[in-house]
């Protein structure tokens, strides 16, 4: 009856172990000077981090699709909250526009 | 499994409203991960401001970044990934109905989660210290302390193109940004360590076993939710810019 999938033991150590060496990787690469690419290689790492833990410790890589089609729509708002957003601070500069008369 | 001859073979802690514990527990992790999607807009408020100033303001936010210890920093991201395998191990444990090892790594967890806000009271002990709390007696660069007095060169690299009082302003949005995020952070923790004692108190006295434990897989979800947030704020305040 039960239809709950049991992960192994070593699943979740071997994630946990992922999880600690991209942390150390995380730190390291700081130190190092990748120019603009600082902030895009943190945040890749923290992006399969984060992957992980949802794939894995929060089991929706055994999950029903309509979950998964959740855990996919929160990252589709969070994109439109970001792209809608820099869309218009990103491109301010792009007017010439002269302020408007007091 | 369905009709006339359901009613004797129900798990007692089936609603009337399922037919059976698997679509039960279906729309429990259903309902969750929808909190959850909630959850991550109302974070991600707080990241589309943190990346728009950090646009703005990029000397200032390498500058006040840089003056934050990394190192209880990287202790949390440890103990609370470690806190994250805790609770994953707990609601395995109540899968394959094993009660004692249900409740003793929740309380494995409980513990790990007062750790980690035991090192962030310490860290907000020190930002009071050095003056880096925003309001009225906030003070950035000018007056180093003592501990990082080495610092200062660097800092004087990165704010030639900015005065001292633009810096001031900006740093203070800066930790701003630190306290409100770590604060709503450490908030989720605080509320989450409650839960996890309620759930290893109904653990304890039997209410789970590998039919029900909805409520341990739900404290599970949101658990890793908390983590996840770290993992995305610990290189986006403590990492902005450490190489120089």
């Amino acid at each position: 009856m039960s239809s709950v999938h049991v992960s192994p033991l070593s699943t979740y150590l071997t994630i946990f172990g992922a999880l600690m060496v991209l942390s150390a990787i995380t730190v390291g690469a700081a130190f190092i000077n990748l120019g603009s690419f600082n902030p895009v290689v943190a945040l890749a790492i923290a992006g399969i981090k984060a992957t992980l833990v949802v794939l894995y410790f929060m089991h929706v890589k055994y999950s029903s699709r309509l979950t998964k089609l959740t855990v996919v729509l929160s990252l589709f708002f969070v994109a439109i909250l970001f792209a809608e957003t820099l869309m218009d601070y990103a491109t301010r500069g792009w007017m010439n526009y002269t302020p408007m008369q007091q | 499994m369905h009709g006339h001859d359901h009613a004797h073979e129900h798990h007692p802690s089936l609603q009337h409203h399922f037919s059976t514990m698997s679509q039960q527990r279906e729309a429990g992790v259903l309902g969750m991960w929808v909190f959850l999607l909630t959850e991550v807009l109302f974070f991600g408020g707080l990241f589309i401001t943190y990346t728009l100033y950090r646009m703005w303001y990029y000397e200032a936010f390498a500058a006040a970044s840089k003056s934050i210890e990394i190192t209880p920093g990287l202790i949390n991201t440890v103990v609370l990934i470690g806190s994250s395998l805790t609770m994953a191990l707990s609601v395995r444990a109540s899968q394959t109905n094993q009660r004692k090892a249900t409740v003793n790594w929740l309380i494995a967890t409980i513990i790990l989660g007062s750790v980690f806000l035991g090192i962030k009271v310490y860290e907000y002990a020190d930002k009071f210290e050095h003056h880096h709390v925003p309001g009225a007696s906030f003070q950035f660069a000018h007056e180093p302390a003592p501990g990082e007095a080495h610092v200062a060169p660097a800092e004087g690299g990165h704010v030639a193109t900015m005065g001292p009082d633009q810096l001031q302003r900006t740093t203070q949005l800066f930790f701003s940004l630190y306290f409100v995020m770590t604060g709503l952070h450490a908030l989720h923790m605080i509320v989450g360590i409650v839960i996890l004692f309620i759930i290893a108190w109904m653990a304890h006295k039997g209410r789970f076993d590998s039919e029900y434990h909805a409520p341990v897989e739900m404290t599970g979800l949101y658990w890793h939710f908390v983590d996840i947030v770290w993992i995305f704020l610990f290189p986006l305040l403590y990492l902005v810019e450490r190489h120089n």
